[in-house]
């Protein structure tokens, strides 16, 4: 089995560790895994904010460097998503639809692919789960507290194997902090509204980490609470899961 | 009601007062909470969303069939039937039905409809008195506002303040904000309207093509008061208001307020099929863009909507934002998938109001796709030429930034290179950003740098 790994360009720009964590999981976990070097962006930012047509760059370049795995792997719902929704070629069609096929979040591609139930990582501190909603409401990586369903979390069955980790319980489980791409700036006062009372439920109900299986909504809450000059750090999924 | 100030800015002058943000952030969170409750008390919740869902397909497939054996069934039934093509020809079918009476009095109970037609301004304008029946509307006409929610229209307005209004409208004590008192007040003030009004106007929430017969719903029992008092009963409906048979009634009045409100059922769903003896009991059936929007592949499901709310109440933007900062007679997710149609100049700050978080579609009581709709306006108001040249610029620099590794390697290593070095160029007043949020920390190497020294 040959993986792709696909690292979202914030990512990789700002959060090099997230992308350190996702390679090396995968890697502990015996994946093949290999990473494109001239991978940029999935077009989300432009396609959310009305340009999907000036997408189409990046689409082929998406195409030209992950047509030739058996999955790709992301540490991102909403990149994955976005690729899932909205990757296509005129000139190469047939590999989009497979791409959008075959590529996974890190989290469901670990209990549905991988279907590990072993993590051996150790992590001794209160975390707080932000869901994220492209994953958590696009991706169904969690049930959704607007639904009328099985309660599931796949981020959790994971963060649950984890030796020593605390979760803990939040008043509202899975609201958006409110980053949404461009929308952080376009609608600046209410996006930081959000990301402000998304922080506060995390503090407020004791958390020393806030993880999440995004880390755009990661980084708009860690600014937040960088302003707040508050000692609670964020750290991507794969970073717990990872650590030892 | 139409505004050039945007929704960005609307919501800015809001957030001004964030205890006031976080009161009705709350308020509205509550609701969303009664309605989660209840519906999960319902172990077929998702199977009636879907039926109700599939129903209104058929009835959008069928309209013009639905809507001529509807007309035909009232007009049976002794209900005359009006068309309105538009906002305009609704408004001058009223007025010319009181005329024709010569009446010049008229009480109201709640229809979006007619707020979306600006009914009360054009009747007022013509010499006709419109006293809003239900609670919530009164107080906002009172206070010369807009409805800031469709089943909830003065949502933002605090105890304190709607007792301020009720000391200088209808003359309650200063300082009185008691509920029981104020509610008793209206009791009286509206009794008065009911008993003196001649004439009659609701909404309707659906009308049955089978039977020719519509219903209404209120808490308040305002409507039934108004349309049984009254010598002539006008209700108002937009096109898709309907359903194809009174059995399937049952499936939207189960979801209706428990959406909406986290009731089992309204208190009062009215049935009216015909005039009683000596009374007029018209219909009007407005189109006012429904049929564009029909036409519109993307966006019709939108017509599915029976105005409940439950994506307002979700809604994480509106509840920081405020029904007002949507500047159209429904606010929210909804309306910012229907305001467009009608005007895409006016409203295309509307659809990019959301974090496409997804949370509107999962409470729709007709799974109406409302945020994948709301990434598809976006992209229809860009190629319309609707948005600013500056973002459209940024939009065209960033495409080529990111279509290239090479660009996009070295303008990445640029950015961190600032951000380390010149974090003053970046953490200012002009980045949006920085106002409310530190900037992340430039890590010392990319993850792209790290694997090719790290890995091989």
């Amino acid at each position: 089995m040959k993986v792709g790994l696909f690292v979202p360009c914030y990512i990789d720009q700002f959060y090099p560790n997230a992308a350190i964590a996702t390679l090396n999981l995968l890697k502990k976990l015996g994946v093949d895994v290999y990473y494109p070097l001239n991978q940029t962006c999935c077009g989300q930012p432009m396609a959310n904010s009305g340009y999907e047509h000036l997408t189409k760059n990046c689409n082929s370049l998406f195409i030209q460097n992950f047509a030739g795995f058996d999955y790709i792997v992301s540490p991102s719902g909403s990149c994955v998503l976005h690729i899932k929704d909205h990757l296509h070629d005129d000139q190469r069609e047939q590999d989009a639809r497979n791409i959008r096929h075959k590529v996974y979040e890190l989290v469901e591609f670990l209990t549905d692919v991988l279907k590990v139930e072993n993590i051996t990582a150790s992590f001794p501190y209160k975390v707080g789960l932000h869901q994220s909603c492209h994953g958590q409401r696009g991706l169904h990586l969690s049930s959704m507290t607007e639904l009328v369903d099985v309660p599931f979390s796949k981020p959790m069955q994971l963060l649950n194997q984890v030796k020593g980790l605390e979760i803990i319980e939040l008043t509202r489980p899975d609201e958006c902090c409110g980053f949404g791409g461009t929308f952080c700036v376009a609608e600046e006062a209410v996006s930081a509204k959000m990301g402000k009372d998304r922080v506060e439920d995390h503090l407020m109900n004791g958390a020393e980490f806030i993880t999440a299986a995004d880390m755009s909504c990661l980084m708009h809450m860690e600014g937040i609470l960088k302003r707040k000059n508050s000692q609670v750090k964020v750290l991507h999924i794969a970073e717990i899961l990872n650590a030892e | 009601m139409s505004s050039s100030i945007k929704h960005p800015a609307l919501s800015d002058i809001f957030n001004k007062d964030e205890a006031r943000v976080n009161w009705h952030d709350d308020t509205l969170w509550w609701i969303r909470a009664k309605r989660d409750k209840v519906a999960h008390g319902i172990s077929e919740w998702e199977i009636l969303r879907e039926t109700a869902s599939q129903i209104k397909n058929n009835v959008l497939s069928n309209l013009h069939d639905y809507l001529m054996v509807f007309e035909a069934n009232a007009q049976t039934n002794g209900i005359k039937v009006h068309w309105a093509a538009n906002a305009e020809e609704h408004n001058k079918i009223v007025l010319s039905l009181l005329q024709s009476k010569g009446i010049n009095q008229m009480v109201k109970s709640k229809s979006m409809l007619t707020e979306e037609c600006h009914l009360n301004e054009y009747l007022e304008r013509n010499g006709v008195d419109v006293i809003d029946s239900d609670l919530g509307e009164r107080i906002v006409q009172l206070a010369k506002e807009p409805p800031s929610h469709i089943v909830l229209p003065c949502i933002h307005k605090k105890k304190g303040e709607i007792g301020q209004i009720f000391h200088e409208h209808l003359g309650t004590e200063a300082g009185v904000s008691d509920p029981q008192i104020l509610t008793e007040t209206a009791r009286i003030h509206l009794r008065e309207t009911f008993l003196t009004r001649r004439s009659a106007l609701t909404g309707v929430n659906f009308a049955i093509a089978e039977t020719g017969e519509f219903v209404v719903c209120t808490n308040e029992g305002n409507a039934d008061m108004g349309a049984h008092l009254a010598e002539i009963h006008i209700a108002s409906m937009g096109i898709e208001k309907l359903i194809p048979k009174k059995k399937h009634l049952s499936v939207f009045l189960r979801l209706l307020t428990r959406s909406a409100t986290g009731q089992p059922i309204t208190t009062y769903s009215s049935h009216f099929k015909k005039p009683r003896k000596g009374q007029e009991m018209h219909v009007i059936l407005v189109d006012n863009g429904r049929s564009v929007q029909l036409g519109r592949e993307d966006f019709r499901n939108s017509l599915k909507c029976i105005r409940c709310g439950a994506c307002m109440n979700t809604c994480p933007v509106y509840r920081r934002s405020g029904g007002h900062s949507y500047h159209y007679a429904i606010a929210g997710p909804i309306g910012a998938i229907l305001a467009p149609n009608l005007n895409m100049k006016e409203y295309s700050d509307l659809p990019f109001a959301s974090t496409l978080c997804g949370s509107c579609t999962n409470v729709c009581p007709v799974k109406i796709d409302i945020h994948d709709q709301l990434y598809k306006w976006r992209q229809v108001i860009v190629k319309g030429g609707y948005t600013s040249t500056a973002k459209t610029v940024a939009m065209k620099v960033m495409e080529f930034t990111l279509s290239s590794s090479t660009r996009f390697k070295l303008a990445g290593k640029i950015g961190r290179w600032t951000l380390k070095n010149a974090p003053f160029t970046v953490n200012n007043q002009l980045n949006l950003w920085f106002k409310n949020r530190e900037m992340p920390e430039a890590p010392k190497e990319s993850f792209s740098e790290w694997y090719k020294k790290n890995n091989k």
